[in-house]
């Protein structure tokens, strides 16, 4: 694998082909703030709190340093004014959601963000997937997933499959960045079955192909 | 409410049981049935190897699906700008009071499912409604129940 030189902050980093920016800095010991981040899971983009300046081939662009990959000459800023201000509204934004998140909190600390500035809207998500991924692609049981879309989207576990496979895994619960208790709800939620929804089960069995789940 | 489990694997085994398809053998079951049991879905899932909460995220994503019962018949009345002037408000009540159902229901026999919609794009025939795909433009709201009595 080839390996290449770019700049971080000013130091000359080396990297390998294939590494996202936020690998490369965290080779040299640079800290760019993440919170959709895991190092078992394939990057997703989702949180854009490690945004940074990216210069490359003449042209600077804000990119999402867990995605981007790193390239060879690049100069990468990962502490400038411009981006404290877009960090500050993104952590504003997000405790709108989750306004006692302690990651959340500290980020605010460090770019003075207002957690009061937006609306209340305490879903406690912020939607970072490390759940859903984690459970998708480390323990393939796929037992929680997004539902609906836009502003109504959120995490919803799957009440057949989280039945048989949470209660002794809930591996996903400390990844939360917004505390666990936001799985915990969901979870709890999702797996008191609704009665009338066991009813129709239980109606239909032999019938159909569902005989083996409500049993 | 129980249904046909081989009507369902055909129409899977119509696409060749391919995880790609998964939307389109979605939208046939959605199309026979109009709506999508959990049976169903099930059955997707286990025929295609495709993970209940992905089915979960697309069949909530997009509109076109429904996971709750709908009726034979959908009637899809516009209530955009040009429709709203021209009096959609009125044909939607009067469809309201015909089916007796509010918009986004569905009625006890599952005969009609009311939707509102923002613009069909043919604001020039206005107020329009559409029933089953089928769109009846310059609808008074007098027509409009009497559009419906041509289904069953």
């Amino acid at each position: 694998m080839s390996e290449f030189v770019l700049q971080i902050d000013g130091k000359e980093v080396t990297a390998r082909e294939g590494m996202t920016i936020v690998e490369a800095a965290k080779t040299a010991g640079i800290r760019i703030p993440t919170l959709c981040h895991h190092d078992q899971l394939e990057p997703y983009g989702a949180c854009r709190i490690c945004t940074v300046e990216a210069e490359a081939n003449g042209r600077n662009q804000l990119v999402a340093a867990c995605v981007y990959p790193a390239e060879k000459g690049m100069v990468v800023q990962t502490k400038t004014e411009k981006l404290a201000k877009i960090r500050k509204v993104l952590v504003e934004q997000m405790m709108a959601h989750a306004p006692d998140a302690p990651q959340l909190l500290e980020l605010a600390e460090e770019y003075g963000a207002d957690r009061d500035r937006f609306d209340k809207d305490p879903s406690f998500c912020i939607l970072c997937g490390l759940c859903v991924r984690y459970c998708n692609e480390v323990k393939k049981k796929n037992a929680i997933g997004y539902i609906d879309r836009g502003p109504r989207r959120e995490i919803s576990f799957i009440p057949d499959v989280a039945g048989k496979e949470c209660w002794d895994c809930k591996e996903c619960f400390p990844l939360c960045p917004t505390s666990a208790l936001q799985a915990a709800y969901v979870l709890t939620e999702a797996l008191a079955t609704p009665p009338e929804e066991a009813a129709q089960e239980a109606g239909c069995a032999g019938s159909c192909s569902c005989s083996g789940s409500c049993g | 409410m129980c249904m046909d489990i081989t009507r369902i694997d055909q129409i899977i085994d119509d696409h060749n049981a391919e995880q790609s398809s998964l939307i389109q053998i979605l939208l046939d079951i959605q199309a026979e049935h109009h709506w999508l049991p959990k049976q169903a879905l099930d059955r997707v899932a286990e025929k295609l190897d495709v993970p209940m909460n992905r089915i979960q995220h697309i069949t909530t994503f997009y509109k076109a699906f429904s996971q709750v019962p709908k009726g034979r018949h959908q009637i899809h009345v516009c209530m955009g700008t040009a429709c709203h002037v021209r009096g959609a408000q009125r044909v939607l009540d009067t469809i309201s009071d015909a089916t007796r159902i509010k918009a986004g229901e569905t009625d006890a026999e599952l005969k009609f499912s009311l939707e509102t919609v923002n613009c069909l794009g043919c604001c020039a025939l206005g107020p329009v409604m559409v029933v089953d795909g089928e769109y009846h433009g310059n609808v008074a709201p007098a027509q409009a129940a009497d559009v419906l009595k041509n289904y069953e």
